[in-house]
């Protein structure tokens, strides 16, 4: 479409290139020609897929396993893992721009010519060669046709100018010139950006890390063990790092990511989170995250408290603070453990998140690695759903954290362990979640909580049955009872129903219900009724738990055993305590914990950001728009009117225009005009503009015009 | 002839905009105001400033959309009716399920279904229109696509009054997640269509075009029912800033008209391939109009691309700390524009046309889908929102 502003430059190299072709010359040409334009922004497009396929800045030893010890120094020496710095990248980057930038200096004078040259010295041949163009015979005087003819371009809208030559007189009229801008706008615009950002990028960290006054840090250390030497100083230049900052503590450095490693950037100020909050969606989504900031600047009389979240940063000084992520800050736990040994033993343990305990457990060696914390679960209600039917209901079931267990021989187990009870048709149990490894969910014991809500009774219980002497009774008092009830009154038979009573549990606690199962299989095999046997043999270890749960009822409620009666509640406890027992031989630890009280303690991850160029980027964004838009939305319009005096006193009048971005649109707007000069005239005129209707638009010939 | 110059001037001055507005034209001006003012009233309580801004803008928007293309008014103000009586009937979500009118016709659901019958339907009947050369069907076509687009329109308004009902008032523009902008894609792009279809005066391209928008119905079909995509979900915090009201329906301008332009290509290589002569000749769009409208496209979606890369940077330097980040949506963003900003070049320079154009263009869709899905689908940023 718009030919003209490169028409005319290349023109004018052309015509200089006649006279002296210097070196400098030929290389502007080069840097400044439309091909080399194209080329380069394939070519940057092209560069820029490598980093969206291959993820950057992730630590080298991923990249080392997923390529393989060749590939892997291969794409380090190109740079790959971090290409958008790569020397190579930001080179095609430079070239792009410089060449917008001698490409669009070398055009401004084309395009200022074009917006205030009038070019009044037209010939008619040259006029009457445009696709618009009309021309009356009329039998008004010059002065007056011209007159109209001028009015009607103001009229239009038209700057114009007026040239007499000999006694023809030419009226020279254009107008949306501001096309021309747009284009240098746009241009200008491109180069503008690339320099603001260019501020902002990481090339004088690169610069200090080649002249060797910076060592970046690949160790995972405490600050105060950084070694000078991968220190910046404050106001420093331009950089992007995270911090994290424990609630009610402080930092002045951020750390900024270099390659597999990072430097220490000082702040010229302290900032000291007072707390971090995270809201939820009823769903226990999170909706927003929080952190209550205190900047101390030795140049403030006046510590700053605001408060940031996500999309509402801080700004201090140049530096901005963002809200960009949160982890534990070390909450610390209160808990009570219970040996699992049947010692009925407890014992206190206090510890914080990312802390490392070992554990003395009886005879056993155990280090217990605390993960996480978590504040609240959330989970879709199941009572809600037959309540009121709805599905998005939700609860929160309360407090839980996350442990590593790990034995003499380093073998692994996560634990997942909830601080309250938790309902479950209708019944109340201790949740603790174990796993072997991260890849498969958690399976959860559920120990039955008591009358006080309480695992004591259950501990109680499972302690007991570790009580040889006490299974013993409880054996013989269940032997009697059955036997009785079958009507067989056998001693030494009672007595060996007590044994066998005495080793399932044994077995039980050791390996739960499979085992004991196994083991009755086994034994009854050969025997001649195998299915009374087991059914028997069954019956007999549970009455035995029953009769020691009865015993532990007895001694609370401080009656005779005989007296005890149990309802259904409790049985109902009985039960889910018989298959508890059974769980705990596959729970994997010593040790089973209550959260007796907790501190929750958060960190924030702040990203801290100091963008020198950023206005410069924003303010050639501006320009980029605002040249667009001129670029496309405005078209450059130029019409001409030639009036040339008659021996009759009459006069002859032509008018041509021409227009490259919207043919159309001229096309109508210049019917317009002329028809305007028609009725100021009276006179009609041949029309060639309407007839050459499909003219192909692109054939109005810009270069006779000049 | 007249005398003075200031008469003669004053017959011969082109009217200016102002002169040239018709009553219609001021009674449209008047609703939106008043529609606007309404609206200002009912919500100023919960709108921040940048909402109020938003809404100011958008106002002054249709005011110039419906002076400039006649037709989008009775869209614009038949769409903002069915939505507001959606709404009236919309006192909690149940309501979706029970009241006649949002079970069949206006619930986001209902709505966003009727849309993707009544698209795939105006293509076929654009197809008959194009192969019979029957006049009478091309209109029909234009009006389902009018119709289309009109329910997917009022499938999003509604929607965004159903994030608001939601427990915990998780309420959010629906234009942050796949599924809803594979809708709003549907819509830009049908409206920038129809725009053009009046603008050149031919019905011929609508086939073409319509089979890309059939296309995005299509996978947004797969994603309603194989993935249950339609549910609410609430924002992730990175998302819940005015930013999003604007940034993504600009991209999708962009978008809508790469697609177009990327069709047009598609048009152009068939009708190179016929003869003058042949029958098929005038049913077919002009290389001329293809070529015209390709350019417009392009140039228009350049322009807004570019407007909605830079509303990316300022949101990316307000959410994630830095205006650029190289992160993949972002370089995809490049990517894509400096692309169009080579096809542009080319076509300026070489004057060239035709078919490198039209494969270039038809490329140009291949980036560009990547940027808008292939990036959410394949490769993991800071933008993995949209998943799949
Ligand atoms: C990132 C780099 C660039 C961008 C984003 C860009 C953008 C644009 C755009 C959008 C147009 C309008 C196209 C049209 O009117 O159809 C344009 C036109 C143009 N560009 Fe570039 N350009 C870039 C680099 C260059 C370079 C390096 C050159 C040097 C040859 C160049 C020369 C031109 C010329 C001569 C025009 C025509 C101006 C007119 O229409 O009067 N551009 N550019």
């Amino acid at each position: 479409m718009a030919q003209s502003a490169a028409t005319i430059s290349t023109g004018q190299s052309r015509q200089r290139g006649q006279y002296r072709r210097s070196l400098g010359a030929i290389w502007l040409e080069f840097l400044g020609s439309m091909n080399l334009a194209i080329t380069l922004l394939v070519v940057v497009s092209i560069a820029s897929v490598i980093g969206t396929v291959l993820p950057q800045n992730n630590p080298y030893s991923e990249y080392l396993i997923q390529f393989g010890p060749f590939w892997f120094e291969v794409f380090r020496l190109l740079n790959l893992y971090d290409v958008y710095s790569a020397w190579w990248f930001l080179a095609i980057l430079g070239f792009l721009v410089l060449s917008t930038g001698v490409c669009v200096s070398r055009h401004i004078p084309g395009v200022w010519r074009e917006i205030t040259r009038y070019r009044t010295h037209v010939r008619e041949k040259s006029l009457l060669a445009l696709s618009q163009h009309r021309r009356w015979r009329t039998s008004v005087d010059a002065e007056s046709v011209e007159a109209v003819a001028e009015t009607a371009l103001q009229g239009y809208g038209f700057r114009t100018r007026r040239e007499a030559r000999g006694d023809t007189v030419v009226v020279a009229g254009m107008k949306g010139g501001a096309t021309r801008i747009g284009y240098v706008l746009t241009h200008v615009a491109v180069v503008v950006i690339a320099l603001g950002a260019l501020a902002d990028g990481n090339i004088n960290l690169k610069l200090r890390e080649l002249m060797g006054d910076l060592a970046v840090e690949t160790r995972d250390l405490p600050v105060s063990q950084v070694p000078a030497a991968s220190w910046l100083g404050p106001e420093s230049g331009s950089f992007r790092g995270n911090v994290t900052i424990p609630e009610e503590s402080n930092s002045g450095v951020v750390f900024l990511q270099v390659r597999d490693g990072y430097v220490v950037q000082q702040l010229p100020f302290e900032i000291y989170v007072e707390d971090f909050r995270i809201d939820h969606y009823p769903n226990g989504m999170p909706s927003s995250y929080e952190s209550d900031l205190v900047i101390h600047d030795p140049a403030l009389e006046e510590p700053i408290r605001q408060t940031i979240s996500v999309n509402h940063p801080l700004t201090h000084r140049g530096h901005t603070i963002y809200q960009a992520s949160f982890t534990d800050g070390g909450t610390a736990l209160d808990l009570t453990g219970h040996l699992l040994d049947g010692s009925g033993q407890t014992m206190p343990i206090a510890g914080r998140v990312f802390e490392n305990l070992r554990l003395q457990l009886g005879g056993l060696q155990r280090t217990m690695e605390i993960d996480d914390f978590q504040l609240f679960n959330v989970d879709r209600d199941p009572r809600a759903v037959e309540r009121t039917g709805s599905r998005d209901e939700f609860r929160n079931v309360g407090p839980s954290f996350n442990f590593t267990m790990r034995d003499e021989a380093g073998q692994a187990r996560e634990f997942h362990t909830y601080m309250a009870p938790v309902e479950i048709d209708d019944r109340w149990y201790y949740l603790h979640g174990m796993r072997e490894s991260a890849s498969e969910p958690f399976r959860y014991l559920h120990i039955p909580a008591d009358a006080n809500a309480s695992m004591e009774t259950f501990m109680a219980f499972h302690a007991a049955l570790h009580d040889r002497a006490r299974v013993e009774r409880a054996a013989r008092r269940a032997a009697d009872v059955l036997l009785a009830q079958m009507g067989v009154a056998n001693p030494e038979l009672g007595a060996r129903v007590a044994d066998t009573a005495n080793d399932m549990i044994a077995t039980l606690v050791e390996g739960g219900f499979g085992a004991v199962n196994a083991q009755l299989e086994a034994r009854v095999a050969g025997s001649n009724r195998p299915e009374m046997l087991l059914e028997f043999s069954r019956s007999v270890l549970q009455r035995t738990m029953f009769e020691i749960y009865r015993e532990q009822l007895a001694a609370r409620q401080g009656v005779e055993l005989s007296m005890v009666q149990t309802d259904a509640d409790q049985r109902a406890f009985f039960e889910e305590a018989m298959n508890a027992v059974s769980a705990v031989a596959e729970y994997g630890s010593p040790i089973i914990f209550e959260i007796d009280h907790f501190n929750h303690r958060e960190a924030t991850g702040l990203q801290i950001t100091r963008a020198p160029g950023k206005n410069v980027v924003y303010a050639g964004s501006a320009v980029l728009v605002l040249g667009i838009f001129l670029l496309f939305y405005v078209s450059h319009r130029r019409i001409w009117a030639m009036v040339t005096p008659r021996e009759d006193g009459g006069s002859d009048l032509l008018m041509a225009g021409i227009n490259q971005r919207r043919p159309e649109e001229f096309e109508a707007e210049f019917a317009d005009l002329a028809e305007a000069v028609e009725n100021q005239l009276g006179v009609t005129g041949d029309m060639p503009g309407r007839r050459r209707k499909d003219a192909s638009d692109s054939a109005g010939p810009t270069e006779q015009t000049d | 002839m007249v005398a003075s110059r200031e008469d003669m001037l004053r017959e011969i001055r082109r009217p200016s905009l102002w002169q040239r507005l018709t009553v219609a034209d001021w009674a449209w001006a008047a609703l939106v105001v008043l529609a606007t003012a309404g609206t200002y009233w009912v919500l100023w309580g919960v709108m921040n400033v940048y909402e109020v801004v938003i809404t100011f803008f958008t106002a002054a928007t249709m005011i110039g959309l419906g002076w400039h293309w006649h037709a989008s008014r009775w869209y614009m103000a038949i769409v903002c009716l069915a939505s507001l009586f959606a709404i009236t009937r919309y006192p909690e979500l149940a309501a979706a399920q029970s009241d006649f009118f949002l079970k069949y016709l206006l619930s986001s659901q209902s709505a966003i279904m009727w849309m993707s019958a009544l698209f795939p339907a105006a293509t076929v009947v654009y197809g008959v229109a194009l192969f019979t050369g029957n006049d009478f069907a091309g209109r029909v076509a234009s009006k389902l696509t009018w119709i289309a687009a009109g329910a997917g329109l009022v499938g999003l308004l509604v929607r965004w009054h159903e994030t608001h009902l939601y427990a915990g008032g998780i309420g959010y523009i629906p234009v942050s997640n796949l599924y809803e902008v594979f809708v709003l894609f549907a819509v830009m792009t049908a409206l920038i269509y129809l725009y053009y279809e009046n603008a050149q005066r031919t019905r011929s391209m609508g086939f073409f075009v319509l089979l890309i928008i059939s296309a995005s119905i299509g996978f947004l079909l797969w994603y309603h029912f194989d993935r249950g995509a339609y549910q609410i979900e609430p924002l992730v915090p990175a998302l819940n800033s005015y930013w999003m009201k604007i940034h993504v329906p600009t991209n999708f301008v962009g978008y809508g008209c790469f697609a177009i332009a990327a069709m047009l290509g598609v048009a152009y290589l068939i009708r190179a391939r016929v003869s003058d002569d042949s029958p098929w000749a005038e049913r077919l769009p002009t290389l001329k109009q293809i070529d015209e409208v390709s350019y417009r496209a392009i140039a228009l979606g350049f322009a807004f691309f570019t407007v909605a890369t830079i509303l990316g940077a300022l949101w990316a330097a307000e959410a994630w700390g830095a205006y650029w980040s190289w992160d993949p949506k972002e370089t995809w963003a490049l990517i894509v524009w400096l692309n169009y900003a080579a096809w542009l070049h080319l076509r300026y320079t070489k004057g060239l046309r035709g078919k490198p154009m039209a494969w270039w263009a038809i490329i140009g869709l291949f980036v560009t889908t990547f940027a808008f899905l292939g990036v959410n689908m394949f490769l993991s940023g800071l933008h993995s929102y949209g998943e799949l």
